[in-house]
């Protein structure tokens, strides 16, 4: 194979995209790579990350009476403090799910007597749909439509794996469909500040494939540039009309991810414009605070430190109909994808 | 959730914002497309929760169909002759 025929020393290569775990696990690629080469998983689960005290937050509004609480499908089984929104609509809130925040806003029209709100789940790939919702929302004047955001953005993420002392990563596959939006500039600074290739890859076995062995090639080379493996989708200067809009409504700021912790200028919040329509403050939840449960280790999953088997509670106390974490509950979640398609073993873990 | 899957664009409609029914083998969404106004009915674009959000270059998607079969070729070599 020819990614055995090109490796010459043990390469840690680690993904940050949900999507590319999936694909990872279910078709066996990490399997099929010479065992020099090897693959951890990143924090590419924008469900995974969010805070804890976003989902109490969640939780106080959809058990609101008034509020239709609409949400991307793998939210309403996460996790918070002591309940998650498949509980609230277990006893009778009005929880939906949807697929775009472009219906939400439907359901706000159509709905003008009730409150509608719309958690906004997602890297830099959703944070344009958000946009253009809240931005139509604005122009319509419509005062019964609001948005609980929880955008987070990639690059901050990766530095600060990369500044970890705990950090074994020599090269990143960097998310095709977050570089389809944002384009490829942000990473050649963290190429080069930290000396690592990064390859921006799409989602097939092929596209995962192909992106290892040219990340393999670059370090076997002594190369840490940033290439793009997924051209029919990514163009270097990304969608500009995606990012101008996302400019318009949201400003950067810090955000905890959970699991990791606080991290800088990492996530969106609402310009002062939009303010009507962020559901914290509408709601005044922004005081919730939240608790942890411990046995949990996500927060080392997402940093490619462990391998869901690793975990005690993995496919015992764990699993997808009684998670403990979020990295068990969505559908991009390594620990789901372990479960879904690695049950029977081996389990190769994180110190081979 | 994060998905973005490829469709083929129907047709395209005008409206208050650019919208397109694209086709995903056998499913027909109604789509957005205000972040690739360029597409049109044929194209190929990947859309993610409703909106397109780039349009498929078709001479790269070929690319990664050669680099499959150079692959092959490759791992021929290395496994020393006829697999």
């Amino acid at each position: 194979m020819a990614i055995r025929a090109i490796a010459t020393r043990p390469w840690v290569i680690m993904e940050v995209c949900g999507g590319q775990t999936h694909s990872i696990v279910r078709f066996g690629l990490d399997e099929l790579l010479p065992p020099g080469v090897t693959l951890v998983h990143g924090p590419g689960c924008p469900v995974c990350v969010t805070p804890v005290e976003l989902l109490d937050r969640a939780i106080a509004v959809a058990s609101r009476r008034e509020v239709i609480f609409c949400s991307f499908g793998d939210m309403l089984r996460v996790p918070g403090s002591r309940d998650d929104l498949a509980g609230v609509k277990a006893a009778g809130g009005d929880v939906r799910v949807v697929y775009s925040p472009m219906d939400a806003l439907t359901l706000a029209r159509a709905n003008p007597e009730r409150q509608v709100v719309f958690f906004a789940v997602g890297f830099e790939t959703t944070a344009p749909a958000t946009a253009m919702a809240a931005f139509q929302a604005r122009r319509e004047g419509r005062s019964n439509f609001s948005l609980l955001v929880s955008h987070v953005l990639v690059p901050p993420a990766m530095e600060t794996i990369l500044a970890s002392p705990s950090c074994r990563v020599n090269g990143f596959l960097a998310a095709g469909h977050v570089c389809t939006i944002m384009g490829t500039g942000e990473y050649a600074p963290i190429a080069e500040k930290y000396r690592v290739p990064i390859v921006v890859t799409g989602f097939e076995p092929i596209d995962i494939l192909q992106g290892i062995h040219m990340c393999v090639t670059q370090l076997e080379l002594g190369r840490a540039r940033v290439e793009n493996q997924y051209a029919r989708s990514v163009r270097d200067r990304g969608n500009e009309l995606a990012v101008r809009m996302v400019r318009e409504v949201f400003r950067v700021v810090a955000r905890p991810w959970r699991g990791i912790g606080r991290i800088d200028e990492s996530g969106l919040a609402f310009r002062e414009e939009f303010a009507e329509f962020d559901a914290e403050r509408k709601f005044d939840v922004a005081d919730v605070v939240a608790e942890e449960a411990t046995e949990c280790v996500s927060g080392l999953i997402l940093q490619g430190l462990k391998k869901p088997p690793e975990c005690p509670a993995f496919g015992s106390r764990c699993t997808p109909e009684t998670p403990l974490g979020a990295t068990m509950v969505s559908s991009e979640g390594a620990c789901a994808a372990y479960y879904r398609y690695r049950r029977m073993g081996p389990w190769p873990t994180t110190s081979s | 959730m994060c998905l973005g899957v490829p469709g083929r664009v129907l047709n395209v409609t005008e409206g208050d914002l650019r919208m397109a029914s694209v086709e995903f083998g056998g499913i027909v969404k109604e789509v957005c497309l205000a972040y690739v106004p360029e597409a049109h009915a044929g194209d190929y674009v990947i859309v993610h929760v409703g909106f397109a959000i780039s349009r498929l270059d078709e001479a790269e998607a070929a690319r990664v169909f050669s680099y499959l079969r150079e692959m092959e070729v490759l791992a021929e070599l290395a496994d020393g002759g006829t697999p």
